[in-house]
This record gives structure tokens, C-alpha cells and sequence, in this order.
């Protein structure tokens, strides 16, 4: 299982690679709410965690991902598979 | 929330395009001429955009054949298939799907969205898994929800992708479903079939083929891109819908797997719904008879596809990435496609507008899909429709639309459209 702080770092790192750079992120942002992500940004920002982690996210669990917090913590769990 | 704030950001878009005078996505078809032609607001208007690949939705026989129907019939089944809604066409429709494609089995659906739903829902379960290539249709993935197995995606028509992730899975891959589609209704692309089953054979799992805009399209005897590419004893189920070459409605599932017919009963979107009415398996029927017997449409098809990629290729437009019957014009914003699309619509021509969230990777564009019924001059006419179009197109960064909309009204009355 990985880290969660390595984990959140990279998750900062990959959103800011995608053009959230200037944007001021912590574990409360919002994917949609804050960062105003549409269903398609939300879905291809998704494929880049997944190669950087090495996982296949289920899109089931996206109803459950509000914050980039949400995000870390089902990427720990997934990378502990 | 309240109830219906959910609905506050489709109506601010439903806002911007009342701005605009048009209503794209509520194209009023005042009368139909033919399969290729149309009264749209009291204009005749060649239809470009009706996925009725074949042109069989006024032939002669077809039509015939769903009047017999519905006068020996009557207009309504009125129940399920497991109850009342079960008639001798049904039965004779799904055993001449069945071998058509040479199966075993053949399921018929009342829609080809219920097909995917009924099928993908009853296959896996919880505690399954759904490998679903990433441009696949929403009936695809509803029905992925419906089953309440884990959904994953993997990249557009990439093998690759799908072989990491089968390998991610370990000894949950022998049992995974594969979903592709055989001919991408958006860009009008291929799935790669033969490294996608090659895949399949290397890491395990089931292979589902939605051959929805492929049926009658492609392969020598019209079963679809699996039979284009050698590969259909890959597949293990084979989905399709009535709705596009065969010109009805209806939807349909054929496989070699002894278990499909108890599929049947635990499928809820065959069982709770009514059957498609005698008229429409009828014309089915007909249309499925005609696919076979006469090659020579799926030739005027792809003779037309040619004329019309080749044409708008030599005019300058971006298109998807090979010629097919959906020849996709890709536009950079959604301003520009809507633009785009009024003012085709001002010339008398109907193609399908496309904007996120129904197109891959947030793209715009304006989907036109070619029928054999096409004569190649109204190909030409699309041609030269787009052609004048042009300068919206070039125009990089295009934002505003209204004074657009006003250049392409004024050329159509120069032009007399």
C-alpha cells in the first residue's frame, strides 16, 4: 500500500501537469465543485492517475469522489489491492 | 440540494441555445420524403444524419411486409415476452438472427439500448468485473451499472491498455467481459479487433461486440467488423440493433453460449417491457432478407462513404480518422460546430450536431452518416453545402455565433440554398 501523503503529492502533481496550475489545491478542493471539472475532464483525468499509479479505477466508486481527499484515499485502497 | 437544482446547469445550456434561434437537439422533421430526404422548418432537406445505412426504411418489401403484419397482427403486442408478447415472428426473427450469424441463440430486445441493458446486466453481477472501451455507448455503461459489477474503462481502441489492465486483475481476468463496439458511431472509427481478441486469448476473459452502426455495414456478408477482421469465433456474445440498417427498431443479441436462453430469464429489460410490435418484426425480418441478399447495397454504401470523406477531405475539414458510412467533421469548439450545423441546416441539408458530453475527448463536431439510398449527387450537394461553410471552420478560436448564423443565412438566400 502506498503512502497517502506520497499519494496526495502526486495527485497534486498530475492535476497540476493538466492545467490545474495557479490553483490552489488541498484535500477539501473540489474535483467539480472547485476545480469546475466536467464529466469528460473528471473521466480522462482519471486514465492519467491510473498510469501513474498503476491501477484500474472501478467507475462505480466515482459517485463517492467529491474531494481530491475522496480521490487519495480510494487510490491507497486500490494500490493496496 | 433541492430537488431540481440538478437540472439549473442543462437549463443554462438549453438557455444558450435558445440564444442562438435553432434547437439542434429537437430537429422537427415536418414531413419524410424518403430515406434520404425531408421537409425540415419548410425547407426540403437531404437527411444526412439517420444511421439508415441500407436505405431500408421505405422499401417496398419492408414496408409490405410490416402492413401484412400489422393488419393480420394488430398494432401492439401489449405484454412481455414472457407473457402475452411472444408471437410467431418473434421466434422466427430470433432464429433467422441466429443463423445469419451462424450461433447458436438469438435474443430480440424491444430497443438496441435494452439490448446492451439486458444483456450486460444480466451477464455480470457484483463481485464481476466490465471492461469497457472508453468512446462505448451509454447503453453500455448503464447497463455496467445496472449489473453491479466493478466498471472499468480502458483507453479508446487501444489493445494494449486492455492487456495491462487484464493483467492488473490476476485470476479475476478469466472471468472478465470485454466491450467494444465494432464501428464507433461518433468518429465512425474500427475497434481493432484481431489484437483485441488477440488480447483476450492471451490474458482471459469474454468478448462482448456491439455491431450497432456495423450490422449490414461491414464484413462480406454484412455481420459486422468481428467478420471483417476473421475474428468472429473470438466473440462471445454479438449485440446489434433494428434501428439503423434495418430501418426499425429493436434491438438483438446471438451467441454460441448454451447459457443465453436462461440469460433470457433473468434479463429485466427483456422481461419488463413490452415486445416489439408484429409490424415491426415483420419489417425486420424483411430487411434482414434483403441484407442478405443484395451485397450490392453495402457497395453503394461504401461508395458514397468514399465520395463524401474523399470530398469533404479535398475541401480541408478535419475528419475521423478513416473513411466509414459516419464521416465525422471535427470542429474546435462547440460555438463553431453549432454554427456549423445551422448553417447546414439553412441549406437544406440534416447532419447530427455533437458536443460533450456525448463525444470522445470534449471534441465538437457535425456527424453526417451516408446511405446506400444516397444518390451520389446529394453526396455532391453535401459537398458543396460544406464547402460554402468553410470560412466557420477556419476560423481558429471561433467564439461568437449569432453574427455566424446571420452570414450563413445571408449567403443560403444568395446562394438560394
Amino acid at each position: 500500500m502506498r503512502d497517502y501523503d506520497e499519494i496526495l503529492t502526486e495527485v497534486y502533481q498530475g492535476l497540476k501537469a493538466s492545467g490545474q496550475d495557479g490553483v490552489r489545491l488541498d484535500e477539501d478542493t473540489e474535483l467539480v465543485g472547485d476545480l469546475g471539472l466536467d464529466s469528460v475532464q473528471v473521466m480522462e483525468m482519471l486514465l492519467e492517475v491510473e498510469d501513474r499509479f498503476g491501477i484500474s479505477i472501478p467507475i462505480n466508486i466515482l459517485a463517492d469522489v467529491v474531494t481530491i481527499r475522496d480521490l487519495a484515499v480510494q487510490i491507497r485502497r486500490l494500490t493496496g489491492d | 440540494m433541492a430537488l431540481f437544482d440538478k437540472f439549473s446547469r442543462l437549463a443554462a445550456a438549453r438557455r444558450d441555445l435558445a440564444g442562438y434561434g435553432v434547437n439542434p437537439f429537437g430537429v422537427e422533421v415536418e414531413r419524410v420524403l424518403s430515406a434520404t430526404e425531408g421537409e425540415i422548418a419548410g425547407r426540403r432537406t437531404i437527411l444526412a444524419g439517420t444511421n439508415n445505412y441500407l436505405g431500408l426504411s421505405f422499401d417496398p418489401e419492408c414496408i409490405a411486409a410490416a402492413r401484412a403484419a400489422l393488419l393480420a397482427e394488430g398494432t401492439g403486442t401489449t405484454g412481455s415476452r414472457m407473457a402475452n408478447g411472444t408471437f410467431t415472428g418473434h421466434l422466427a426473427l430470433e432464429r433467422e438472427l441466429a443463423e445469419f450469424y451462424r450461433r447458436r441463440a438469438a435474443i430480440v430486445f424491444s430497443t438496441g439500448y435494452l439490448a446492451n441493458l439486458g444483456i450486460l446486466s444480466s451477464l455480470t453481477a457484483p463481485g464481476d468485473v466490465l471492461l469497457v472501451d472508453a468512446d462505448c455507448h451509454a447503453s453500455i455503461y448503464d447497463g455496467g451499472r445496472m449489473s453491479g459489477a466493478q466498471v472499468i474503462r480502458f483507453r479508446h481502441n487501444q489493445p494494449e491498455d486492455l492487456r495491462k489492465r487484464l493483467l492488473r486483475l490476476g485470476e479475476r481476468a478469466a472471468d472478465a467481459v470485454i466491450v467494444v463496439e465494432g464501428l464507433y458511431s461518433m468518429l465512425g472509427d474500427r475497434a481493432p479487433l484481431a489484437a483485441l481478441a488477440e488480447v483476450k486469448r492471451e490474458c482471459g476473459g469474454y468478448l462482448v461486440v456491439d455491431e450497432a452502426h456495423s450490422l449490414g455495414v461491414a464484413g462480406e456478408h454484412g455481420r459486422g467488423v468481428a467478420e471483417e477482421a476473421g475474428v468472429e469465433a473470438d466473440v462471445d456474445f454479438v449485440i446489434g440493433t433494428f434501428s439503423k440498417s434495418l430501418g426499425a427498431t429493436g434491438g438483438f443479441c446471438v451467441s454460441d453460449r448454451p447459457e443465453l436462453d436462461v440469460i433470457r430469464y433473468a434479463s429485466r429489460p427483456y422481461i419488463f417491457t413490452a415486445s416489439p410490435s408484429p409490424s415491426v418484426v415483420a419489417s425486420t425480418r424483411a430487411a434482414l432478407g434483403i441484407l442478405r441478399r443484395r451485397p450490392e447495397l453495402r457497395r453503394r454504401l461504401w461508395d458514397n462513404a468514399g465520395r463524401l470523406y474523399h470530398g469533404l477531405e479535398a475541401l480541408g475539414f478535419r475528419l475521423g480518422p478513416e473513411p466509414s458510412p459516419v464521416v465525422a467533421v471535427l470542429l474546435e469548439t462547440k460555438a463553431q460546430a453549432l454554427a456549423f450545423w445551422a448553417g447546414l441546416i439553412e441549406r437544406g441539408v440534416y447532419v447530427n450536431l455533437m458536443i460533450p458530453p456525448a463525444t470522445p475527448n470534449g471534441t465538437s463536431l457535425v456527424r453526417c452518416s451516408v446511405s446506400a439510398a444516397h444518390e451520389p449527387e446529394q453526396i455532391d450537394a453535401l459537398c458543396a453545402a460544406f464547402a460554402e461553410l468553410r470560412g466557420i471552420a477556419a476560423t481558429p478560436g471561433h467564439r461568437a455565433c449569432g453574427a455566424d448564423l446571420a452570414v450563413a443565412s445571408a449567403k443560403t438566400s444568395r446562394g438560394g440554398g
